[in-house]
């Protein structure tokens, strides 16, 4: 079977190579397993991929078990992690985050509840505004379509850096906002610094300004009810509206192709149905556009648990810790107060928070995805005659899971 | 006929209530850009009395020439240009060779690469952020422009856009070289990719786009100032490096100035950016 004149791969130029290559091909037509056959082939692939193999495999895999190593060891940051100086310890600094009882154990618990807000709000909010954009940039008798599409679009493809810049600009103390507002005849906040939450400046409305007693006690990770319950500050606002701002316009995007792929026919034996633009939206596309709901709000929830740049550039946690999260304080904790082994655990458990919520999100969002596309649909046609009628119950669920919270 | 007309007028109301609400829309979303524009060119004192308007009262160029003249903001420019030349170049033919060897070399342990491929996508960058820098620095090329460009070279969801776009196209023009005698390489490198001309620029736009915006990384990959990129010294100049005070201007001109060669290449590829971001190369 072997051909030892030919050396593996490059058979070079010539009569002779031609034809061997052409029973080349031809016994890999007749039978891809045979041995031999691809040995050429074996050695380009692995050549070709070597390059992409270092560079992932150096800069990806490798370092989630180097830090892995990290988060169960006591470096400091000085010489290597793997030297004689750095110990095992085990748990240790997960435990001292999580139920350590001291600062590092308040602040992580801190900025997990700053990102938790975040979340909470941001993702309900910006699936429901790039659906919205997507429906409105859709229709096929809009004029400057494409305008509306780029401006959209635009602050998606800059930078984050360069957003948050903008930002505390527009949120500084006589900024724009703040102008725009007043002529409203309102009052703005001082946002860049005020560590007031959301909820309890409405709870102070109502007169409730400090935590009945029942809320004083920190059952978990150091942080009382009460702060719990504060919601996002009026800092961490500039960013919620800052990522509503910039990723709408991607998911926009995604929304935007799935309405493409809804035909025109079921619109069209909608209208004629009698159904009002309000209700094709809420009982025939939102329905339709499940999958890609799916896909948006997956993608809003990894990435909303990952704030860093705009922390990095804008208030860094200030004011209060209110703004710290749990990906910044990786960052802090590790190359500002050299505390690596908290840093790298820190990374692990939003890691751990990133996956179980997506499984999660996946296994709650599939329950009531039971029904199949086709059968949302009941065809009530009586001899050549068809229309359709979205059914009832399974387009309930379907309304954007999340958005109550908004 | 009066129930059609009924339909038209109504049409109509709906139709100017989608353009009224859309141009709002468009106004809150492009207002920002900009009045970022029109304070880079305000005086200090404008910008604060006048945050609103978006024509300066006195056309200013302080910010740009105190940028220019009198900060590393040059310096910052050039390493941004450097990183992401290399850098883009480097994805393009990286990706692109493992697109190709995924998708048209049959050799064992390919579905195990692959595999693997889909499994480090699922990572999510930030918790990469330390353990970036302990192989950085272990690997001795922290503080480098190695540092700053190696790790970026290739990325799992560029191999993949390029692994799709060539099991999109037909095998017959690869067999033809192939049996006139051209090398696997030959075959890669001057058959295949003039091809995939479409998918190379969905790479260099991604790649562009992607490492002129990075600064987690290069926040992780180096200190010294001399490596200062846009994105690290304008995150700098943020949190007041620079300047006494709130400098509006100053900001916002650099802030105005990183934004353009990112919106320059989002306007001549503004088509397939869009077809690009919806997950498929349309080609």
């Amino acid at each position: 079977m072997s051909t030892p004149a030919t050396p593996p791969g490059t058979p070079g130029g010539g009569a002779l190579p031609t034809r061997r290559e052409l029973r080349r091909r031809e016994l890999r037509r007749r039978g891809r397993r045979r041995a031999g056959v691809n040995r050429g082939q074996t050695g380009a692939g692995w050549l070709f991929i070597t390059p992409m193999l270092v560079i992932l495999g150096l800069f990806l895999v490798l370092p989630i078990f180097m830090a892995l190593w990290v988060s169960l060891s006591d470096w400091t940051g000085r010489g290597s992690p793997f030297a004689a100086t750095t110990n095992y310890v085990g748990g240790e600094n997960y435990a001292e985050l999580l139920t350590g009882g001291g600062l590092a154990e308040r602040d992580f618990g801190t900025s997990i509840r700053n990102n938790l807000y975040y979340v909470l709000i941001v993702v309900p909010v910006q699936t429901i505004i790039s659906l919205l954009l997507a429906v409105l940039v859709n229709q096929r008798l809009l004029k400057a379509r494409g305008f509306f599409r780029t401006a959209f679009y635009f602050p998606s493809v800059t930078s984050s850096v360069a957003i948050t810049v903008v930002f505390l600009f527009l949120f500084s103390a006589s900024g724009a906002v703040n102008r725009a507002v007043a002529y409203l005849g309102v009052n703005g906040p001082n946002w860049i610094n005020d560590p007031r939450g959301l909820l309890h400046i409405i709870l102070g409305a109502f007169g409730v300004d400090s935590p009945p007693g029942a809320l004083q006690e920190a059952p978990f990770l150091g942080v009382s009810w009460w702060n719990w319950l504060a919601g996002p500050s009026v800092t961490m606002t500039i960013y919620i509206i800052m990522a509503i701002f910039t990723t709408s316009g991607t998911f926009m995007l995604l929304y935007l192709a799935a309405l493409q792929g809804i035909s025109g026919d079921i619109q069209e034996a909608t209208l004629v149905d009698g159904a009002n633009a309000w209700q094709r939206l809420w009982l025939v596309t939102v329905p339709m556009l499940r999958p890609t709901t799916f896909t948006v709000i997956t993608l809003g929830l990894i990435g909303t648990w990952q704030v860093f740049d705009q922390i990095y550039t804008g208030t860094r946690g200030s004011p209060s810790k209110t703004t710290l999260t749990p990906a910044y304080l990786s960052y802090e904790t590790s190359f500002n107060s050299q505390q690596w082994g908290q840093g790298a655990a820190i990374a692990f458990i939003l890691f751990a928070i990133i996956v179980v919520l997506t499984i999660l999100q996946r296994i709650v969002l599939r329950e009531s995805d039971v029904v199949p596309k086709r059968k949302r649909f009941r065809p009530t046609g009586e001899g050549g005659r068809s229309s359709v009628v979205p059914v009832g119950p399974p387009v309930v669920p379907v309304k954007p899971p999340a958005g109550g919270a908004a | 006929m009066s129930n059609a007309r009924r339909a038209t007028s109504g049409t109509l109301l709906v139709t100017s209530l989608t353009y009224a609400v859309l141009i709002a829309i468009a106004i809150i979303y492009i207002y920002p850009f900009l009045i970022s524009i029109a304070t880079s060119f305000k005086t200090q004192a404008e910008a604060a009395d006048d945050p609103l308007s978006l024509v300066p009262a006195t056309f200013s160029t302080a910010a740009y020439e105190r940028l220019f003249l009198n900060s590393d903001f040059p310096l910052w420019f050039q390493n941004s240009i450097i990183v992401t030349v290399v850098v883009t170049m480097g994805r393009v033919f990286f990706n692109s060779l493992a697109g190709y060897a995924l998708s048209r070399l049959t050799f064992p342990g390919r579905t195990a690469v692959f595999a693997g491929l889909v499994a480090v996508m699922a990572v999510p960058s930030v918790v990469l952020l330390i353990p970036k820098f302990l192989v950085i620095n272990q690997l001795g090329i922290y503080d480098s422009y190695a540092g700053l460009i190696i790790p970026l070279l290739a990325d799992a969801a560029g191999i993949f856009i390029m692994k799709n776009f060539f099991e999109s196209i037909p095998v017959a023009v690869e067999e033809a070289a192939r049996i006139d005698g051209a090398g696997t390489f030959r075959v890669f490198w001057s058959v295949v990719l003039p091809m995939a001309r479409p998918a190379i620029i969905t790479i260099v736009i991604l790649a562009f786009q992607g490492s002129w915006n990075e600064l987690s990384h290069f926040i992780v990959a180096s200190q010294s100032q001399d490596l200062f990129n846009l994105t690290k010294g304008v995150a700098q100049l943020s949190s007041g490096a620079l300047s006494q005070g709130a400098q509006f201007p100053l900001k916002l001109g650099a802030a105005v100035i990183m934004t353009i060669p990112v919106a320059v290449l989002f306007f001549v590829f503004q088509k397939r950016i869009m077809n690009a971001s919806s997950g498929a190369v349309k080609e």
